[in-house]
């Protein structure tokens, strides 16, 4: 199809009355510059914006004191829900010294279809719109974002910036580019396909519970 | 799919006789404007990040070529690939090829319109392959074998009974007895059952929200999670995107989807925003082997420079069909194609041809409702206009009202003929109203006067007026 992309961009280029090149200055310089659109301003604190945003798209939080208490929020969030000790966990460094108690079924792998429950780690949250962000890689499958019916979410307090542009150059400080998926979580599954009725866990996580950890970030 | 278009007149006489989709409408039309209208005053900076939107889109386009180059590059380089496609038939020939040289046998596809524009289901059916649509609304109409009528919910034109009695007929067999009836047991059927399809698929096709030429990432925005599922169990990821749906930057991207939302469900940011940029890495443990974007022109690389250029600012919100009364009136089916309302009647007559889509542009009263919540103020009336001049250029209107129009265009530029005729006009039909002030019927507006009064002209008129009342000097 290699004469298609000439077809097309030789169209492109004549309504513009200009030549195609990846490297023109004009784009250089806007990819490069990252510039901002208006930046959405609120009152509260970062930590005040997120819960109450989580809130608002029902999902629910735990607050933590530190990775000690991981463990404890999971159980009680578990007995909440009824649900078995059964979960399948993100090869993470923040959880891999967590010792779960015994009679658990604990894997740490990516989700299959049968998986429960899931515990991930989140790379930031974002207060403007209670929103997780997580990246794809070794140490968090995006299988386990989507296919249980329980999403739980480790999210380390000082890990909330206030908007989106925080976190994407929190991104290429900390990552330098962008993973295979980036996702942008905003409370569980849901849709409004029937009658407009909203209804939650259409395909992904019917809930979606976040461990807000205080303390510092190891 | 072969458009219906031409058939407006009498595809809306039906809709509008329909009471089980007169039904869906009435539930469905109030819902998405007052949710936008609640989001709107939540975000004081709304109308400058409308206007920021715009600035994107303009400067995108204007250096369409340079950014398309620059995604590709960019996808090159984490692994993914392009495909560029001018038609329809392409389209659909690349994603079969993708699919063939994978061995694959079933396709899980999430919501594109892209997709439906190409008929891509169609083709993959017609070479033997199993594709299953994951969004609730399109794997509704897709049991329906129906078009979406909506751009963003598809299948907002069913009622829960309707709903429910698809999913009866195809799912159950006789010793199953779940039951149906209501939102949570319908939504709870279609996971049991989409589940077994994204475990099991070789391929899932997904559409594009936006392309980033920084990072060479495509973006889908859902509530549902079915197009992450799509694009994370198979081995293989196939993007779907219009070539119009780059923008530079991820600072860019946020602008667009703080507008997108709000404008199309009302919400401050969908449940799911993800962005892809090419296959599984080294070391990932899940994620598709490959990663491929088709990027389809289909006709957009025409309209640059042109009459429509503004028309590729849209970001397929949907909010100028909720707002719409012919669109409200009549539902998504009646325009007979892909893409319904005030952005499709613009874009359907590009697509399938004007002597097609000919009805469209002139369903409108050009209330301008569309325009005014057009989160990238696409001025839709300006547009629906080009399209009914081009139309009377090329001869397309029917004689009569052809005619009728070089009638009036000879009087309008006669202003004497034209004074002297609308008062004759005025007079006779004040006359012939024998005082009463109204019509209850009348020759030839039997149109009209059927559902109301046609108020008479008061006998004179205002040019007469003026002259007899203006303040002599």
């Amino acid at each position: 199809m290699t004469d298609r992309r000439t077809v097309i961009l030789a169209r492109i280029s004549q309504a513009l009355g200009h030549a195609a090149a990846a490297d023109a200055p004009a784009v250089l310089q806007r990819v490069n510059d990252h510039a901002r659109g208006p930046q959405p301003q609120w009152a509260e604190a970062p930590r005040e914006r997120f819960l109450a945003k989580l809130a608002k798209v029902a999902g629910t939080h735990a607050e933590l004191a530190s990775e000690a208490e991981i463990v404890g929020a999971v159980a009680d969030y578990l007995a909440a829900q009824t649900l078995p000790q059964r979960l399948c966990v993100a090869p993470h460094p923040l959880l891999a010294d967590v010792v779960w108690p015994q009679g658990w079924q604990v894997a740490h792998r990516r989700a299959q279809g049968d998986d429960r429950i899931g515990l991930a780690v989140a790379f930031c949250g974002i207060a403007e719109t209670g929103s997780l962000m997580l990246l794809s890689g070794p140490d968090s499958p995006t299988s386990l974002n989507f296919l249980p019916d329980d999403f739980i979410c480790l999210l380390p307090e000082d890990r909330i910036v206030p908007r989106m542009e925080d976190a994407w150059a929190l991104l290429r400080a900390e990552r330098g580019s962008l993973p295979r998926a980036t996702n942008i979580i905003t409370g569980p599954s849901r849709t409004a396909d029937v009658e407009q009725t909203i209804q939650l866990g259409a395909h992904g996580p019917r809930r979606l519970h976040v461990l807000l950890k205080g303390g510092r970030h190891a | 799919m072969k458009p219906t278009s031409a058939a407006f007149s009498d595809n809306a006489r039906r809709a509008l006789h329909d009471a089980t989709l007169q039904q869906a409408l009435a539930k469905a039309g109030v819902g998405f404007v007052e949710k936008r209208r609640a989001a709107l005053s939540d975000l004081p900076e709304f109308a400058a990040l409308r206007e920021a939107g715009r600035e994107i889109k303009d400067h995108t386009l204007a250096n369409l070529d340079h950014y398309l180059l620059r995604f590709e590059q960019q996808v090159q380089a984490s692994g993914g690939e392009v495909h560029w496609v001018d038609t329809p038939a392409e389209a659909c020939a690349a994603v079969l090829d993708i699919c063939t040289r994978a061995g694959a046998k079933r396709v899980a596809k999430g919501k594109s319109m892209v997709g439906e524009e190409i008929a891509i289901n169609d083709a993959l059916e017609a070479a033997g392959l199993d594709v299953v649509e994951t969004d609730l609304g399109e794997y509704i109409i897709q049991i329906a074998h129906e078009p979406p009528s909506h751009i963003i919910a598809p299948a907002v034109h069913k009622t829960r009974q309707q709903i429910a009695d698809l999913f009866e007929n195809l799912h159950h067999q006789p010793d199953l007895t779940r039951p149906l009836e209501t939102v949570p047991q319908i939504v709870d059927e279609a996971r049991q059952i989409l589940r077994d399809t994204f475990l099991s698929a070789d391929v899932g096709i997904t559409g594009a929200n936006f392309l980033i030429a920084e990072t060479g990432s495509t973006v889908i925005v859902t509530n549902e999670g079915n197009g992450d599922l799509s694009a994370t169990l198979p081995r293989v990821h196939i993007v779907l995107a219009s070539i119009e749906k780059v923008v530079p930057t991820l600072e860019d991207a946020s602008v667009l989807l703080r507008l997108l939302a709000r404008s199309a469900t009302g919400q401050e940011i969908t449940s799911y925003t993800t962005f892809f940029t090419g296959p599984r890495r080294g070391e990932d443990v899940d994620g598709p082997e490959q990663f491929h974007v088709i990027l389809v022109d289909n006709g957009r690389s025409r309209m640059l420079g042109g009459a429509y250029h503004e028309m590729l600012r849209c970001i397929r919100c949907g909010a100028c069909l909720n707002h719409c009364p012919v669109y409200s009136a009549v539902g998504g089916h009646a325009y007979g194609w892909v893409y319904p309302g005030p952005m499709g009647a613009v874009l359907t007559p590009l697509m399938v041809g004007l002597d097609e889509g000919r009805p469209l542009p002139n369903a409108s009263t050009l209330c301008g409702r569309c325009e005014e919540v057009c989160p990238m103020s696409i001025p839709l009336p300006q547009l629906l206009r080009e399209h009914r001049r081009q139309e009377f250029e090329r001869k397309l209107a029917p004689p009569r009202s052809r005619w009728a129009l070089a009638v009036w265009a000879f009087s309008a530029q006669r202003p004497r003929l034209y004074r002297w005729a609308s008062r004759l006009g005025s007079l006779l039909l004040n006359k012939s109203s024998r005082g009463r002030g109204r019509f209850r019927s009348l020759p030839f507006a039997e149109g009209w006067t059927a559902a109301r009064d046609l108020p008479a002209p008061q006998g004179d008129t205002f040019m007469a007026q003026w002259q007899r009342r203006k303040p002599h000097d």
